[in-house]
């Protein structure tokens, strides 16, 4: 095999991009300083809106971290030689992902100070405790897969390992969904349609991320990608990006289809503002319809095509799960069926919500913890995607 | 440490009897229950259920006691912006079609079964024996979980530094906070500040005791009269009950 | 200079370990001790103890609801408090900030509870 240098212009970009992004992660611990040093007042979050922006790059990123994974699963638990090459580039942005979107979720708590505590004393009720195992899981054994990815003489144990993450990944985004999904008292929530909604997103976001590390890393050492292996990928996309418009219609229609879920619909769909917009403009047209166009119509479908594809589907994902988040905290609670409500602490009231500078940076200053870690893990273990080119042929 | 030899029975009636007579309201009905204080070294025991009756037809739209004698008690700022504390609110109500209207206190429901003691990750939200739901600020994170559990808004978060709180419970940023039932004053035999303040205003609107107690005034009151706890559908069997809604 | 061994290290980093605190002891500032009188255990045992049995205390007072304990937070700011600012904190002399900057030891208690005594303490002196 024939080792893969970088072109000059490759290496400028890289050290561009690990610049830039050691630039937004320290940003982002600026703000995470000032949040706990002034307290949550300078966000834009309060005592209806308890989850905001940052909420929404955490799980953003905490959900495709598993999805990520599903390109390895379908090498090692498949046997598909295609994705198998791409097994250990999936495992690091898997990692990567997970970390940001921890790092983001840990710095907005009240009291990141005691995370220790997060650590150490666990309520068994608790699906956010669940979680904690859930992640720290998901470290271990996507560790242990790349160890048997890396080394020779563990690769007995890769298919096992693979299994373990394939189950693992699913388990975890399960978790994810059911955070929501246990929340008895909000209209938006207390869903069983949320876990397989989760997973279904996880699928799609996160291939959309492995689409665009792969064609960052490709330029990087100016190999093109094979275009039988680049048919395959993008189809999945749009299947999955199809899959995740069908669960949210199904959740949708179903809420629409209850007398007492249905102002909260109208809210959402209708008279919700901001959210509305997000709703049908940032989702459903950016994030759903324009990517299957650039995907499907003949004509296009082409690498750059499906990049933009992949960039809208990750706009869509951060509109859809801003609706989600924070539109389902902004309508307010039922707490009197049958009353108007009215009082000095939001009772009957849409929700206000403005996020704030801090909230932007802390968000972004996670994904680029996430990027930092992708960078280096490319730069220290080669896991650039080397194609057979038979192997390319046989999976057409 | 040995308690003050003076058994508990008869500290109740010595109580009893001077709050009877300061406190019937009218023949038969009795403010609320006195609580004879815990003798020291004493845990809070199942055998007791802290609950409220709020009778919203004797709650006046244009007063505010409680609230302010809630904020006076536990050194809450006065509420400015969404960020600031409300661990009681007055909500106003207006049936849909009627146009009937309803004032009402809303605070903590106090639910056997509470959501936000689920849901938390490090048991920060707890319920203690007597059925009092609190946040141990020690262990709570500030993760907000609670908040996003719980069904009647209950919980405030602490967005911004406390400096030389003089309050009965201390609160400190970035954890959550909400009504304690005034615990501080439960323990020592007292009612809490809100229900204290409604009835020096004259209205006695809520009525605090024993849900264990059946000849407590509150369990004879629930017993005669119709009451509703509000998200009855949930089945979280608040501690709190509503006449007239 | 030739380099120590391992074990020059070990016996450098023990040396340091047992001369420092010993000249560091004489630093030790005069602390504020309020109105003081009799604690309500042996001092030596507090100040090596203080923290657990706080901690103890608080566990049971916040989730079990026992009340009337011996070793209260608010009774060591109580008695301790300065007269001068009538407070634990505020200065290196005030009595609990004064050994806790001594000891390099962060107190987050007063993050939430109250440095000042209790009003009834407070008329009382």
């Amino acid at each position: 095999m024939t080792a893969v240098t970088a072109t000059r212009s490759g290496e400028r970009a890289y050290y561009g991009w690990f610049l830039f992004c050691a630039l937004l992660a320290l940003v982002g611990l600026w703000a995470a300083h000032q949040m706990e040093s002034q307290g949550h007042v300078i966000t834009g979050m309060n005592n209806q809106i308890v989850w905001g922006l940052p909420h929404v790059f955490a799980i953003f990123m905490i959900v495709s971290a598993s999805g990520v994974l599903n390109v390895a699963s379908v090498g090692s638990v498949f046997g598909r030689a295609v994705y198998k090459a791409r097994a250990p580039l999936a495992g690091l942005l898997s990692l990567a992902l997970l970390a940001g979107g921890l790092t983001v979720l840990m710095l907005d708590l009240g009291r990141p100070d005691r995370v220790i505590v997060a650590a150490t004393v666990y309520n068994a009720t608790s699906v956010f405790a669940w979680n904690v195992l859930l992640y720290t899981g998901l470290f271990v054994s996507v560790g242990f897969y790349l160890w048997t990815l890396m080394d020779r003489t563990m690769a007995a144990w890769t298919q096992p390992a693979g299994l373990l993450v394939f189950v693992w990944r699913f388990v975890l985004t399960t978790g994810t969904g059911l955070i929501f999904a246990f929340l008895v008292a909000r209209q938006a929530y207390a869903s069983a349609v949320l876990p397989p909604m989760f997973i279904a997103m996880s699928l799609a976001w996160g291939l959309a991320i492995f689409l665009l590390a792969q064609s960052a890393l490709l330029r990087w050492k100016a190999m093109a990608l094979h275009p039988g292996i680049h048919r395959r990928l993008k189809n999945l996309l749009g299947i999955f990006v199809f899959t995740v418009l069908y669960l949210v219609l199904a959740y949708h229609l179903t809420n629409a289809y209850f007398a007492r879920q249905m102002p909260f619909e109208r809210f959402v769909l209708r008279d919700g503002g901001v959210i509305t917009a997000l709703f049908w403009g940032g989702y459903g047209v950016l994030g759903t319809v324009l990517p299957l166009l650039l995907i499907f119509l003949p004509g296009l479908g082409t690498p750059r095509s499906v990049g933009a594809a992949a960039l809208l589907v990750i706009l869509g994902a951060f509109s859809l799960l801003y609706v989600f988040i924070v539109g389902g905290q902004s309508y307010p609670l039922q707490i009197f069926p049958g009353y108007v409500a009215h009082s000095t602490f939001g009772d009957g009231a849409v929700g206000e919500y403005v996020p704030s500078l801090p909230e932007w940076a802390l968000g972004v200053g996670g994904v680029a913890v996430a990027c930092l870690m992708t960078l280096v893990g490319v730069r220290v273990f080669n896991f650039l995607p080397r194609d057979v080119p038979e192997q390319a042929v046989e999976s057409n | 440490m040995t308690a003050p030899a003076v058994p508990p029975r008869r500290q109740f009636l010595s109580q009893g009897a001077a709050l009877t007579a300061a406190l019937a309201i009218a023949p038969g009905l009795l403010l609320y229950d006195f609580a004879r204080a815990r003798p020291p070294g004493e845990p809070a025991s199942s055998a007791v259920r802290w609950g409220m009756l709020i009778d919203t037809t004797q709650c006046d739209s244009g007063c505010s006691a409680c609230v302010t004698a809630c904020r006076k008690e536990n050194a809450l700022p006065e509420p400015v912006r969404l960020t600031d504390p409300q661990w009681i609110r007055k909500v106003e109500l207006e049936q849909e079609g009627s146009g009937r209207k309803v004032s009402l206190p809303m605070m903590c429901q106090h639910c056997a079964d509470p959501p936000c003691v689920d849901v938390c990750p490090t048991g920060a939200s707890f319920k203690r024996a007597d059925g009092i739901v609190l946040v141990d600020k020690h262990r709570c994170i500030g993760c907000r979980y609670c908040m996003m559990a719980c069904p009647y808004k209950a919980r405030s978060f602490v967005h911004e530094p406390v400096t030389d709180h003089s309050g009965a419970t201390p609160r400190g940023q970035g954890t959550v906070e909400s009504c304690t039932l005034c615990v501080h004053r439960v323990d020592r035999g007292e009612i809490p500040a809100c229900v204290e303040a409604c009835a020096r205003e004259g209205h006695q609107a809520i009525l605090f005791g024993n849900l264990n107690d059946p000849d407590s005034a509150i369990s004879r009151r629930l017993r005669s009269v119709a009451s509703t706890r509000l998200r009855a559908d949930l089945n979280l069997d608040p501690g709190v009950a509503y006449e007239g809604i | 200079m030739k380099p120590l061994c391992l074990l020059g290290r070990i016996l450098l980093v023990i040396g340091c370990c047992l001369v420092l605190p010993a000249g560091a002891h004489d630093a030790m500032p005069p602390l504020d001790i309020g109105q003081g009188g009799k604690c309500v255990d042996d001092p030596g045992f507090m100040r090596l103890n203080h923290m657990k049995l706080l901690l103890q205390q608080r566990d049971e007072t916040v989730r079990l609801g026992v009340r009337g304990g011996r070793y209260s937070l608010a009774g060591c700011v109580d008695c301790h408090a300065s007269k001068v600012n009538h407070s634990v904190l505020g200065t290196d002399r005030n009595f609990c900030q004064g050994c806790h900057t001594y000891a390099a030891v962060k107190i987050d208690c007063f993050e939430c509870h109250s440095s000042h005594p209790r009003p009834a303490m407070e008329s009382r002196r």
